[in-house]
């Protein structure tokens, strides 16, 4: 069932994020700071740039090699979602038929540059964030998140999320075997029974909450999550923002490729 | 050590939906005392123990823990003196990961990063679960759930330690661990569960609910080799004072 693989694939990626590597050490307020600034930079880019932005691969591949994430992983998910890119983009080459010259003597239209470079910030992007969660626990995004100054109250939010989100989904895997396992294949009864389904899932949903929260007073709750872990931003975390900072500032500002290929050329001539 | 005291004076109860699940109920456990509370289901088990930290109080009556009555104003002063083991470990564990979950208590409890630290190692230490400390929840097994989730309890160091069905649900060996771990406390302890075996293990002292009031209580070796007792609570005899052929039953109804 398409429900109980899409739970592998969260339970695999949390089970990354607890490996031991030298990206699964860096401070999260690091990891955080780098991705959001990679995002930043990649979505600035104009929208016909495509070779500018293939040096910022560089970036998630290295991320992706030192954390000892499997590429092929990350890139399934990234497949996975693009649909979302791919309608996005799908109509650039009919609303933008201006042509341009992309190699000598080969033309195409502009949308079809605009369509590719969507894909590509797409895919960078995308790839980032799966990568920053992928090497770092969400309980260490979240306190760094806390220290770079999000409230409480939202992290707090989603600690939670994340502390239940497995309980649920496996409480929904489950009551949705049962219901499998007595409607032989005809996906048991449609709509009407799975609005029920997850009628009963939000109830026992909320009677899980009271007994939580029940727990929680039980041991002094009074409104305020504590938490005394206190990462320490080392000289190394500093360093690896500082060299990511200013590779993707470099990117930015030099169009990496085409100086390549011109300097290529010039010892050519 | 009279502030190790636990009393119910004719407590009674009524949820908002009328129904009266406590007709008067009286009991007095004094220091040290490990007590299993016993009876069918809706008899009245969870009740009571929720009315012991002050999450539910009595429409009348009284419950004092050591001399203090409680009542709404009492309630987080109650609530250091008697810690609750509920019965899912997932409600138990709702922090990221084992440490802050046995760190949540001591912390609200105002206690410095140091102590609170000491405290997590120990609490963890003696329930044999150090080496979960870094780990989320979702992570462990049942039986580490269920270890854990007497950790982030034993480590505010409540007077009184009370558990609703400490091994629902574990694997046999699992299951003995808890027992070995209950028995290693010197709290005062209150176990309710179905699992008689576990309370002859653990209790000295038993308390049979039915129907919203105590129909009996005495040493746990009596009151759990009284089959007639048993019945009519919908119980039966603990296994090992069944004395099946091949087992030998009747040693096995130890003090």
């Amino acid at each position: 069932m398409g429900f109980e693989t899409a739970y592998s694939g969260i339970g695999r990626l949390d089970r990354l994020s607890y490996r031991d590597t030298a990206v699964h050490r860096l401070d999260p307020r690091a990891k955080v700071v780098a991705t959001l600034l990679f995002v930043v930079v990649v979505v600035s880019f104009p929208k016909y740039e495509v070779l500018s932005l293939l040096p910022f691969f560089l970036f998630p591949i290295l991320i992706g090699a030192l954390g000892d994430i499997p590429a092929g992983f990350i890139a399934k998910k990234v497949v996975a979602v693009s649909p979302f890119a791919v309608f996005v983009g799908i109509f650039n080459p009919l609303f933008d038929p201006l042509t341009v010259a992309i190699a000598p003597g080969v033309s195409i239209s502009a949308g079809w540059v605009s369509f590719a470079s969507i894909l590509v910030k797409f895919a960078l992007t995308i790839s980032a964030a799966l990568l920053l969660i992928a090497t770092t626990s969400f309980p260490g995004i979240c306190r760094g998140l806390r220290r770079l100054g999000l409230p409480a109250i939202f992290v707090s939010q989603l600690l939670f999320l994340y502390r239940y989100l497995f309980v649920l989904m496996e409480e929904a895997i489950r009551v949705v075997r049962a219901r499998d396992m007595r409607s032989f294949g005809k996906r048991g009864g449609g709509m009407r029974v799975f609005v029920r389904i997850v009628g009963t899932l939000f109830l026992r949903t909320v009677e899980r909450a009271e007994r939580i929260y029940g727990a929680m007073l039980a041991r002094g709750f009074r409104g305020d999550v504590p938490s005394m872990r206190r990462e320490t931003f080392r000289p190394s975390d500093a360093f690896f923002l500082l060299a990511a900072g200013g590779f993707f500032a470099l990117c930015r500002v030099v169009p990496v490729p085409q100086t390549i290929g011109r300097l290529v050329r010039g010892f050519a001539g | 050590m009279s502030h190790h005291l636990l009393e119910f004076k004719d407590v009674r109860f009524r949820y908002p939906d009328g129904t009266e699940a406590l007709k008067g109920v009286s009991f007095l456990i004094t220091h040290g005392e490990s007590v299993g509370i016993v009876g069918a289901n809706g008899a009245g088990k969870s009740t009571v123990l929720l009315h012991m930290n002050g999450h539910l109080l009595p429409t009348s009556g009284t419950v004092n823990v050591g001399e203090v009555p409680l009542r709404k104003e009492t309630r987080s002063e109650i609530r250091r003196k008697v810690g609750v083991v509920f019965q899912n470990p997932d409600d138990q564990l709702f922090m990221p990961t084992v440490f802050d979950d046995v760190a949540f208590g001591p912390l609200n409890l105002g206690m410095p990063p140091d102590r609170v630290r000491e405290r997590v190692h120990e609490a963890l230490r003696q329930v044999n679960a150090l080496a979960l400390a870094d780990k989320p929840p979702h992570h462990l097994s049942g039986g580490e759930k269920s270890a854990v989730a007497i950790a982030t309890v034993i480590a505010m160091k409540p007077d009184i330690l009370v558990m609703d069905e400490p091994a629902a649900s574990l694997d046999p060996k699992s299951r003995r661990s808890v027992i070995g771990l209950l028995n290693s406390f010197a709290h005062s302890k209150i176990v309710a569960s179905h699992d008689l075996d576990l309370i002859l293990d653990v209790c000295a002292r038993c308390l049979v609910i039915r129907g919203g009031v105590i129909v009996a209580d005495g040493p746990a070796s009596e009151i759990l080799s009284d089959a007639m007792l048993l019945a009519e609570n919908n119980l039966e005899l603990p296994l090992t004072l069944q004395g099946r052929p091949g087992r030998a039953g009747r040693e096995g109804a130890r003090q």
